[in-house]
């Protein structure tokens, strides 16, 4: 096949289909380069100008979010960002959304996202530690939707169990809008014993650009392109664009790039993962961050297909591959340091001065860019915003349950997709592998101990998609309270977040209204409780026939535990416990699991967050926790009281005996900034003079497993070990 | 006592292993690479979990061409200490060291939780801690654990006492709930399950410890 040429390019207008506006088009040929550029050229620019490389729609509202805290070694810009945590250790996180790959292919879309987001972190010299997933899927009430969710699980499965690394939490949710655009979120955590960690970076005159790791073919060509573009009947056959992952690589290369920061960090100037838009973006953008110029010659690069173009190779998204930036004398060092990792190892360039990137093909220099014309002249968008017509018609609507039988409602409440034990799901992965994981997934938040010391880490992934979608601004703000409080729950203190933000097309207005307040949610309540944002993505586009899916956001956060004899877990201990709520409970039913239960829908607005209040009440469990005076804590969330009272229960298979003075509905009440946690008796006056004026005592913990629950409307006793049941069996029942 | 890990490529259990070996029983313990030659001078070898060459082909079929397993063969016909586990269970079936094999899981899913295991015979270098029909908590992570063998090999090793651990709730479907054999000798032993990660009640069992002593308390024996 032959390339088209500049001129067709330009006449047929055929970079248009790769995602470049005219408009765009021209500031490369008239501004940039004052001739037309060729085939290659155009390919690298579409891709690198391409929202998910250049973040052109989005800069401006990501630059809302607070980065800064004296723990910040590195923040947004890097492959990760990096937390100070004491004693010459640093934790390094990040997420990423494989959203649209794992539409369309989800086992190597979902395992790909694995592989990817585990490179963003051992690229920054870290050891991977832990995983996290958030998954939002359609109803699973056909056999597309739980094919999908297969298919996804056991990709993720697949990539993390054999790569060897725990899979500690994450959250599965349903809900009609992501039938069509499921959402696959991956966050890794990793330990950085060395803190004078390597910049992505390639500097030095003449220093080597080392490509390390798995052959490039054909493989998601585009993708980032792709990734960056909405789904329609028409579009939904973009198998080309997906890649094939292969853990087994991936470990060695991991094992290999750790251990090569860890002990020659001499020989090594840069290091960086080929994500999305493979070779051309991890070179450019080290380059671009060194003021460098850079010659490859792409003769050079490993390759399993014959007869590639230097356009393929160039933006070709094949699985496993590193690029280094190593100083010239240690050449044969670090060749031979990979082969004995048995790894594809070759210097393909070298580092120049002029800031040109040069490529090379079968003797033809097919590129001569600017390199900062890659990274740095992406035109940036100022989207327009009008709030959502919904917004305004629902404002004043207040959803108002009905509940005639506690004891029914319960039980059906507690057999929700989007409430049941999601065991089935998280079962399947190995979240104990290097047996340092402390709680499993099923609690509010993951925990992994570091090895050595008495400290560990929390952390968790949270999103409140229908919060978000009635309230923007509200739904961001408690996504990361609702984090914070997992975390806390845990005994942590919350230090930092990652995201990913999963939205609709930024040119619809009202989609880019919910992109630009979620935001602003989620910095105000990351400035109350100073987490700053280490790291993200941003993932527009997510559409199916021009349906957006609810806005969603996605927080990863995590936290420090100081010592882990404060380690504390939801479960219920021991009968005669004391249950309190901390928090009152208000009628809180708008965007709730019970209004899904009840109308079907999710409609009206949202109370204000109380972001002091809510900051109190997490620095009174903190207290609390560290006086030794919670035997259990758990998060209030969907579902309300009712859900997790059962949980918490559940686990030790105890029940419970409370009267209260809330109605039967406000059982299911989803009030933001609360807990429930279980005292012992002996600690009952020291527990309520600290919590004074901001608890309800519930009742106690039994050895019976029924719950006895007396409201303002009923008594009821609940057969606690039918309810387990329920609970424990609705979605493997579901997905038959 | 001195312990090799075997760290084949893939093989993502050997840090787990060592830190059991020198923090719960407090021994000497070394990784050895697959391309190593020699086990001279170690008194017992740990074959980890894993997936060791990515499972191709089938889970522990390439493994048993590396260059150390001659060594781990050599060893067990000397009647030296050599246990498996998961994955390293799948390569001592492979190497016929046991009998038997591990195949897909019976309902075809990775499974990861913690299971209850009851310890059949306690005679060996492996349970003599642990006392005969003792259930004990221990971890289980693989997706091709089950085991399979024929009939005539099932009475075999039941008449032998070969079967070690049984699955109080067979959670892979295997034949018989078997958890874990040994060969003849009772100097081979292999198990699905994972007594490494239960060797401190922090991370929600300690009962694995037991194995380990055990073959500390056989070497004792031995020895006087």
């Amino acid at each position: 096949m032959t390339e088209p040429t500049a001129e067709q390019i330009k006449i047929e207008k055929l970079y248009q289909q790769w995602g470049l506006t005219e408009e765009e088009y021209d500031l490369i040929s008239e501004k940039i380069l004052n001739r037309l550029p060729n085939y290659t050229e155009t390919g690298l620019y579409s891709v690198m100008w391409s929202e998910h490389c250049s973040y052109k729609n989005s800069k401006k509202v990501l630059r809302k979010m607070p980065n800064k805290s004296p723990r910040v070694l590195a923040g947004p810009g890097e492959d990760a960002g990096i937390l100070d945590i004491g004693d010459n250790q640093a934790v390094v996180f990040k997420a990423e959304s494989h959203n649209h790959p794992s539409a369309v292919e989800p086992y190597q879309g979902a395992a790909t996202g694995v592989g990817g987001i585990i490179r963003d972190i051992f690229s920054m010299g870290a050891t991977p530690i832990a995983l996290l997933d958030s998954l939002k899927f359609g109803p699973l009430n056909n056999g597309k939707t739980k094919h999908l969710v297969n298919e996804v699980v056991a990709g993720i499965g697949g990539y993390g169990n054999c790569i060897g690394l725990p899979t500690v939490g994450g959250e599965v949710s349903f809900e009609d809008c992501y039938e069509h655009n499921p959402l696959v979120n991956a966050m890794c955590v990793g330990l950085l014993n060395n803190t004078d960690f390597k910049h992505g970076t390639a500097s030095g005159n003449n220093s080597l650009i080392v490509y390390v790791g798995a052959k490039t073919g054909r493989d998601g060509i585009h993708g980032a392109t792709f990734a960056s573009d909405e789904f329609t009947d028409t579009k939904n056959k973009q198998r080309s664009a997906v890649q094939v992952g292969n853990p087994f690589i991936e470990k060695l290369l991991m094992d290999a790039c750790v251990e090569i920061i860890e002990k020659h960090s001499d020989w090594v100037l840069g290091i960086q993962d080929m994500g999305a838009a493979g070779l051309v973006s991890s070179t450019a953008e080290m380059a671009s961050k060194a003021g460098s110029g850079l010659v490859l010659n792409l003769d050079q690069v490993p390759q399993r297909e014959t007869k590639m173009s230097a356009y393929e190779m160039m933006l070709s998204e094949s699985q496993e591959r590193m690029v280094l930036c190593i100083k010239p004398e240690y050449e044969t060092q670090v060749l031979d340091f990979f082969k004995h990792y048995e790894l594809d190892a070759v210097v393909i360039g070298h580092v120049t001065t002029d800031g040109q990137y040069k490529i090379y093909h079968q003797g033809q220099l097919v590129t001569d860019i600017p390199v900062d014309s890659l990274t740095e002249d992406v035109p940036e968008y100022d989207r327009k915003e009008v709030q959502p017509k919904r917004m305004l018609a629902d404002k004043d609507y207040h959803f108002e349950p009905v509940v005639t039988s506690l004891a029914k409602t319960w039980l059906d409440m507690l057999q929700r997709p989007n409430i049941a034990s999601k065991k089935y799901f998280y079962q399947t992965y190995d979240s104990q592998v290097k047996t340092n994981t402390l709680i499993r997934p099923g609690g509010d938040a993951g925990v992994v101990r570091i090895r050595g010391t008495k400290k560990a880490l929390a952390m968790t992934n949270d999103s409140n998609s229908k919060y978000v979608y009635l309230n923007p601004f509200v739904g961001g703000q408690i996504t990361v309270m609702e984090a914070a409080r997992n975390i806390v729950a845990t005994g942590g203190e919350p230090i930092g977040i990652t995201d990913c933000l999963n939205f609709g097309n930024p040119e619809d207005p009202e989609a880019f209204y919910e992109l630009d307040k979620s935001v602003e949610g989620i910095a105000s309540a990351c400035e109350m409780i100073e987490t700053p944002v280490i790291s993200g993505n941003v993932s527009l586009y997510n559409e199916y026939n021009e349906t957006a899916i609810y806005p969603s956001p996605m927080v990863g956060m995590v936290g420090l535990i100081d010592d882990i004899d404060n380690l504390t877990t939801i479960a219920f201990k021991d009968s005669g416990d004391l249950i309190y709520v901390i928090g009152q409970t208000q009628d809180d039913f708008n965007g709730s699991e019970i209004q899904m239960q009840q109308e079907n829908t999710i409609k009206g607005d949202l109370r204000p967050l109380d972001l002091q209040m809510e900051k109190a009440h997490q620095a009174l469990v903190r207290t609390a926790i560290q006086q030794k005076l919670l035997k259990s804590c758990h998060d209030l969330s969907e579902g309300g009281l009712a859900v997790a009272l059962s949980e918490s229960a559940f686990e030790n298979s105890l029940g419970i005996d409370i009267k209260t003075d809330l109605t039967s509905v406000q059982m299911f009440s989803e009030t933001q900034s609360r807990f429930l946690v279980t005292v012992s008796q002996k600690d009952q006056a020291k527990f309520e003079t600290l919590a004074a004026g901001s608890y309800e005592l519930l009742g106690r913990v039994t050895t019976d497993p029924n719950f006895k629950v007396t409201t303002r409307d009923e008594k009821v006793s609940i057969d606690g070990k039918q309810a387990a049941t329920k609970w424990k069996e609705a979605i493997a029942c579901l997905m038959k | 006592m001195k312990f090799a890990v075997i760290n084949f490529p893939g093989s993502n259990c050997d840090m787990d292993l060592f830190y059991a070996i020198k923090d719960g029983i407090n021994e000497n313990v070394q990784l050895v690479d697959y391309r190593e030659k020699s086990l001279a001078g170690f008194d017992a070898v740990m074959v980890p979990g894993g997936f060791s060459y990515g499972d191709y082909l089938r889970s522990g079929a390439i493994a048993v061409h590396a260059p150390i397993v001659k060594e781990i063969i050599r060893f067990a016909a000397e009647g030296k200490i050599v246990f498996g586990v998961c994955n390293g269970f799948q390569i001592l079936t492979e190497l016929n060291l046991l009998p038997g094999a591990l195949i897909r899981n019976e309902k075809s899913r990775f499974v990861c939780d913690i299971t209850d295991l009851t310890v059949i015979n306690n005679q060996i270098a492996f349970t003599n801690q642990y006392q005969k029909d003792e259930t004990i908590r221990i971890p289980v992570a693989h997706g091709e654990g089950r085991y399979y063998c024929d009939e005539k090999t099932l009475k075999e090793i039941t008449d032998n006492n070969q079967i070690i651990f049984k699955y109080n709730d067979n959670i892979n479907g295997s034949v018989d709930q078997i958890a874990g054999v040994t060969n003849k000798k009772g100097n081979v032993l292999g198990m699905m399950p994972h007594p490494e990660r239960a060797i401190e009640d922090i991370l929600g069992s300690a009962d694995g410890l037991k194995l380990f002593q055990s073959i500390i308390n056989e070497q004792v024996r031995v020895n006087n």
